[in-house]
């Protein structure tokens, strides 16, 4: 019975090292140690042996069923771990790839400027307002100190659908509309986007339709200062904390007195170049103390009440940002222009 | 606006002063300097010479052997070329060393075997711009008609070291459109004193009076008409300073008596006109409104047809000039010119600037009454000529100039206290400072304490009120100098309206799924503004036009972005970039009732999708976009803002595919449509298969409801259940999902659509559908027999409804 024992051993080790799989294992498994298998064929002859052989042989075949149990979960770890080896080896993929596009859109650049810019002034406390952009002659014009035949029409040659309605050419109507519902009553603090339109041919630097924002704050003693500093605020956020600004007098009808803003040249530091023109200044925006004439037009009390207003064009800013060299590319939709923006 | 250097020098010491400096100054304090021009010349070998002698050259006929003196003790030899060289001349003569601005460098030479040490110059080769050389020296060199010092250097005699500022005026600022004002605007800003001329006449015994009369008809269109008569003038070339000075302004020289008004007229921004008195044809001058459709020939051989709102000057019968504008051609100054009637005038800047717009007449005249010359001057410009056509035409002055009307003005006078202008500046100006300024601009003031009246003088019209003074304290206190502050007032809250940030949302929700934003333009063709306008918008009226578009491209007003975003899509297709995806969220412009009324802007949001949407090449998937891709967009804007449905219903309309095309609808009102266009549109543009959708976001807004409506999560099962039925093909889904959900209730929360099949295996013109249905019972677990029933239920009504068959 002992040699039996010893062979089946032997048999055993000799099966489960050739087992190469999960289910050969099992088989040989189940040929030793299942409730057919040999080790149970021997414990059922158990019967015929003497009293004194029976447990002798009992732990000499108990120890033989451990050790081959013993085998088998070993050489089952091994085969796991095999497997799962072989299943990473197969799943290997080439991580250099491309990955599965998601669909990325985005802003137009004049928009995220413009968005950027209302940003900057509702965090000062600013709201954003809007108007028509078919105007009235009145609030495009005559609202703002420009009455019927006034030189400065000339400035900014219009489009008109009527004798007494244009295209707006500026966003300004916006802060007569606004001062007026306020019935003179300050503070009024907003900052106006908008579409305009002016009578000139698209070509490289010009554009019949284009955008502008401006801002209106008008309260007791606002004075030249304020709007210095409103306006280095500006100006660096928008183009660096290491741009100046400087302040020159300019002419619009409806501030007085009017300037306007030029921030140092970042490409030559203000030295001279071909982009400031060898001034070292680049022009930026227009702006000034609202003239008393518009704010007693609109209800208020120009004794009592001052204000600042300045507007921009967020086409020449995003152009000077970038080196955008032509201003039709914003209203061309080219996505080879579109997509360079939408990280910004 | 071309200011000289030199010239200026004459009225204000800016010696020292480097012109980039005083341009910058210039900017700074009030007016912008464009550019700076010169010196074109400036090299001292380039001397004045006298030429002693001039033959022919030996060995070339077309070349002279000149002997030139240049100021030094031998005589050099030169040869020259041009055909009015000559013995006897004062000629410039670049000496060797000498670099001309073309960057030719003289050297000393031998032409044709005779030395040649340097080269005399014609004007064009001394820089001078070829419009202002006289046609007798065009074709050869430059020959002084006054004697000069031989071997002076010769370019401060030509006015070539000079620098020009090239102004970039404001309409205000006037009275910086003359020599005299950029010098007292100077002397302001670098305190330094005015030497300004001071013009005298002889004045002859004879009266103009015996020789001319004024009327003015019209005292608003002409306050003042001055009329002088100078006699015994002879026309010849100006002296070479007066040519310099035109010319550094940019005006060519013709003969001395059309120089000197021309000169007067830069120097004081006066505007004078000299009339042939013996081809006036009258002894009166009357200057009159034109009668309707009256005309004239003006200077440039142009007749002009003439309404009242024009000015005229005339000999009482027929005009003579236009006034302020341009002068007739019979009356013009000639050659045989002999008596002039200089004319020194006040014309209404509007009346000049009709005449002048409207004849398409922009001069330097015009430029200057359009924006109001200075009363106080008129007679002293006309003072300045005199003693200029006595001094250089030997003129005879009769007397005292005939005036009518007046010069004076309504004073101005503006007070103020220290206080308003400190505090509109946001400065502690001292009563020291402001007077300091005052003095420096030379406005008459007067001060009490801390009172202050300015009356400005006329040639300051545009300082009128305390804000104008406002602004001459600050630009000469300087910008610079003004602290950098914020407001202090009351706080505000800011921020966007609800509108505004629902508007944000929008275009974040359509950025995310993939859509560019665009920008088109609103006005659009008169074609273009017919198509793709939504059904909602009453169409029976025109879109809204210009009066006068500058172009048939731009013309009307849109009422949808689409047929601007096809353009686009089209644009991009050609240029090889297939794939796009545009939206565009902006106003249209629906016309309003009558005529002066605006039209009511209605925000609208509009979307093209064409070419590939789905795409990984290496995973071979590439499916192009199709009705659901854009679809799916919009069920998920909306979802993002409503709790009403918005209802897909199918439609026909212009310009979209018959089979693919849904009016969106709230409450079974139209808010929009979305659809494949019509395939010959889709040809026309050069596109494949294209989607768009139009969106009114205002009612989109108006039922906006984004607050949740919370509900807690439930611990009992949910009870998953498929059904499949077959139907006829036109049958919509979405009736029959109406149909399962009314019979599902209470306990059907969910109906989604898994698989739609039809073709093979399939009855021609059915369709298979299957719906996984889900139920819930938030209170407690379902039991089997609920589900059962609902299910029966459901099966029975679709089949009787539909006439469907029940597939499992």
């Amino acid at each position: 019975m002992k040699e039996r024992l010893q062979s089946i051993k032997q048999e055993a080790i000799t099966e489960i090292e050739a087992a190469d799989t999960q289910k050969s294992l099992q088989d040989v498994r189940v040929q030793f140690l299942g409730k057919k298998g040999k080790i149970t064929e021997v414990l059922k002859g158990m019967g015929k042996l003497s009293k004194e052989e029976r447990p002798v042989i009992g732990q000499l075949a108990n120890e033989v069923r451990d050790q081959i149990t013993e085998s088998i979960e070993e050489k089952a770890a091994l085969l796991e771990k095999q497997a799962i080896e072989e299943q990473l080896k197969a799943e290997t993929i080439d991580v250099t790839l491309p990955g599965r596009p998601t669909h990325t859109g985005g802003p137009h650049i004049l928009m995220k400027t413009i968005r950027d810019i209302e940003d900057l002034f509702i965090g000062m406390g600013y709201e954003v307002a809007e108007g028509p952009e078919v105007e009235t002659d009145y609030y495009n014009f005559e609202a703002l100190n420009l009455p019927k035949g006034h030189p400065a029409r000339d400035m900014q040659d219009s489009l008109y659908i009527t004798e007494e309605l244009l295209m707006r050419t500026h966003t300004s109507p916006v802060q007569a509309r606004t001062l007026n519902a306020h019935e003179g009553r300050g503070p009024v603090k907003i900052i106006c986007p908008g579409k305009v339109y002016r009578r000139d041919t698209d070509d490289a630097t010009h554009s019949h339709q284009f955008t502008q924002i401006e801002g209106l704050y008008v309260d007791e003693h606002i004075t030249m200062s304020d709007l210095k500093g409103t306006l280095n605020v500006l100006a660096k956020h928008l183009f660096g904390e290491d741009r100046e600004i400087r302040l020159r007098p300019s002419f619009f009808p409806f501030t007085e007195p009017s300037v306007e803003m030029d921030i140092s040249c970042k490409v030559c530091n203000g030295d001279g170049c071909s982009v400031c023109k060898h001034t070292g200044w680049i022009e930026i925006l227009g702006a000034g103390l609202v003239h008393p004439n518009v704010l007693e037009m609109a209800g208020f009390d120009s004794k009592k009440y001052t204000g600042f207003a300045f507007g921009m064009g967020p086409e020449r800013i995003a152009m000077l940002k970038y080196g955008i060299e032509d201003i039709r590319h914003f209203y061309t939709n080219d996505v080879r222009f579109l997509k360079q923006f939408h990280q910004v | 606006m071309l200011v000289s250097i030199n010239w200026l020098k004459e009225y204000v010491d800016i010696e020292g002063i480097p012109t980039g400096e005083l341009a910058e100054a210039i900017t700074k304090t009030g007016v912008e300097v464009d550019g700076i021009h010169g010196p074109i010349l400036n090299d001292d070998k380039i001397v004045v010479g006298y030429v002693e002698a001039c033959e022919q050259h030996p060995n070339a006929d077309k070349l002279n052997l000149c002997q030139v003196n240049v100021g030094e003790e031998e005589l050099a030899q030169i040869v020259c070329g041009a055909p009015n060289v000559a013995q006897g001349q004062y000629v410039v003569v670049a000496r060797p060393g000498a670099r001309l601005p073309g960057g030719l460098k003289i050297k000393k030479a031998k032409l044709r075997g005779e030395a040649s040490e340097g080269m005399i110059c014609s004007l064009q080769e001394l820089g001078v711009d070829e419009k202002f050389v006289p046609d007798h020296q065009k074709d050869g060199i430059f020959v002084f008609d006054e004697e000069v010092q031989i071997g002076e250097p010769a370019c401060p005699l030509l006015n070539l070291n000079d620098q020009v500022l090239e102004l970039d005026l404001t309409p205000n600022r006037a009275d910086c459109l003359n020599m005299v004002g950029m010098a007292y605007e100077v002397a302001a800003i670098y305190n330094k004193e005015l030497q300004l001329p001071s013009p005298a006449v002889t004045k002859a015994d004879e009266s103009s009076k015996d020789y001319i009369a004024v009327r003015i008809e019209n005292k608003e269109m002409n306050p003042y008409y001055g009329a002088w008569i100078i006699k015994d003038l002879e026309v010849k070339s100006s002296p070479l300073w007066l040519r310099n000075r035109l010319i550094s302004a940019g005006i060519r020289p013709i003969n001395n008596l059309v120089d000197i008004t021309n000169y007067v007229l830069l120097e004081y921004g006066q505007p004078l006109h000299a009339f042939d008195y013996d081809r006036f044809g009258s002894k009166e001058v009357v200057t009159r409104p034109a009668h309707e459709g009256e005309t004239m020939t003006t200077l440039d051989g142009k007749e002009r047809t003439l309404q009242p709102e024009h000015l005229l000057i005339t000999n009482g019968e027929k005009p003579h000039a236009l006034a302020g504008v341009m002068g007739g051609q019979d009356s013009e100054v000639q050659d045989d010119t002999t008596t002039i009637l200089l004319e020194a005038a006040y014309f209404d800047p509007r009346t000049v600037r009709k005449a002048s717009s409207q004849h398409n007449l922009r001069s330097e005249a015009s430029a200057r009454f359009e924006k109001g010359v200075d009363l106080a001057r008129v007679k002293e410009a006309a003072m300045r000529a005199a003693e200029l056509y006595e001094e250089l035409a030997g003129g005879t002055i009769l007397g005292e100039m005939v005036e009518e009307g007046s010069t004076d003005r309504e004073p101005v006078q503006i007070t103020f206290e220290r206080h308003e202008i400190n505090e509109r500046i946001g400065t502690e100006l001292s009563i020291d400072q402001m007077n300091d300024i005052l003095e420096r601009l030379r406005l008459p003031y007067e001060q009490q304490g801390e009172q202050y009246t300015v009356t400005p003088p006329s040639r300051r019209n545009d300082l009128r009120i305390l804000e104008d003074m406002v602004e001459e304290f600050a630009r000469l206190y300087g910008y610079d100098h003004i602290p950098y502050t914020l407001p202090t007032g009351q706080s505000n809250k800011g921020g966007l309206t609800k509108r505004q940030r629902l508007t944000r949302e929008v275009h974040a929700y359509l950025q995310k799924t993939g859509l560019n934003e665009a920008l088109t333009y609103s006005l659009t063709t008169e074609e273009k503004s017919k198509h793709f306008v939504s059904p909602e918008i009453q169409t029976d009226q025109e879109a809204v036009k210009l009066m006068m578009p500058m172009t048939d491209l731009h013309s009307h007003l849109r009422l949808s972005a689409i047929p601007e975003l096809l353009s686009s899509l089209q644009y991009n297709v050609a240029r090889n970039q297939y794939n796009l995806g545009f939206y565009e969220l902006g106003s249209v412009y629906l016309p309003n009732a009558g005529e002066d009324v605006l039209p009511k802007e209605e925000l609208r949001v509009a979307a093209a999708i064409t070419g590939i949407w789905e795409n990984h090449p290496w995973q071979g998937e590439k499916k192009p976009v199709d009705f659901f891709v854009l679809k799916g967009i919009l069920e998920g804007l909306f979802e993002h803002f409503l709790k009403s449905p918005v209802d897909f219903e199918k439609a026909s309309l212009a310009g979209l595919h018959p089979g693919r095309t849904a009016l969106l609808k709230i409450d079974g009102e139209t808010i929009g449509y979305i659809g494949q266009l019509h395939p010959t549109v889709q040809k026309d543009h050069d596109l494949d298969e294209t989607y768009v959708f139009d969106v009114n976001l205002k009612k989109v807004f108006d039922y906006v409801d984004k607050t949740p409506d919370y509900e807690a999560i439930t611990k009992y099962p949910a009870v998953s259940q498929d059904l499949a039925f077959v139907v006829n093909a036109e049958i919509a889904a979405k009736e029959i999902e109406a149909t399962i959900y009314e019979q599902g209730q209470p306990y059907l929360k969910d109906i989604r659509i898994f698989d739609v099949y039809q073709g093979e295996h399939m009855e021609e013109g059915k369709k298979s559908i299957a719906f996984n249905l889900t139920f819930q019972n938030n209170e407690r677990t379902l039991k089997d027999e609920e589900v059962d029933e609902a299910r029966e239920r459901i099966i029975e009504k679709v089949k009787e409804a539909f006439s469907a068959e029940f597939r499992g």
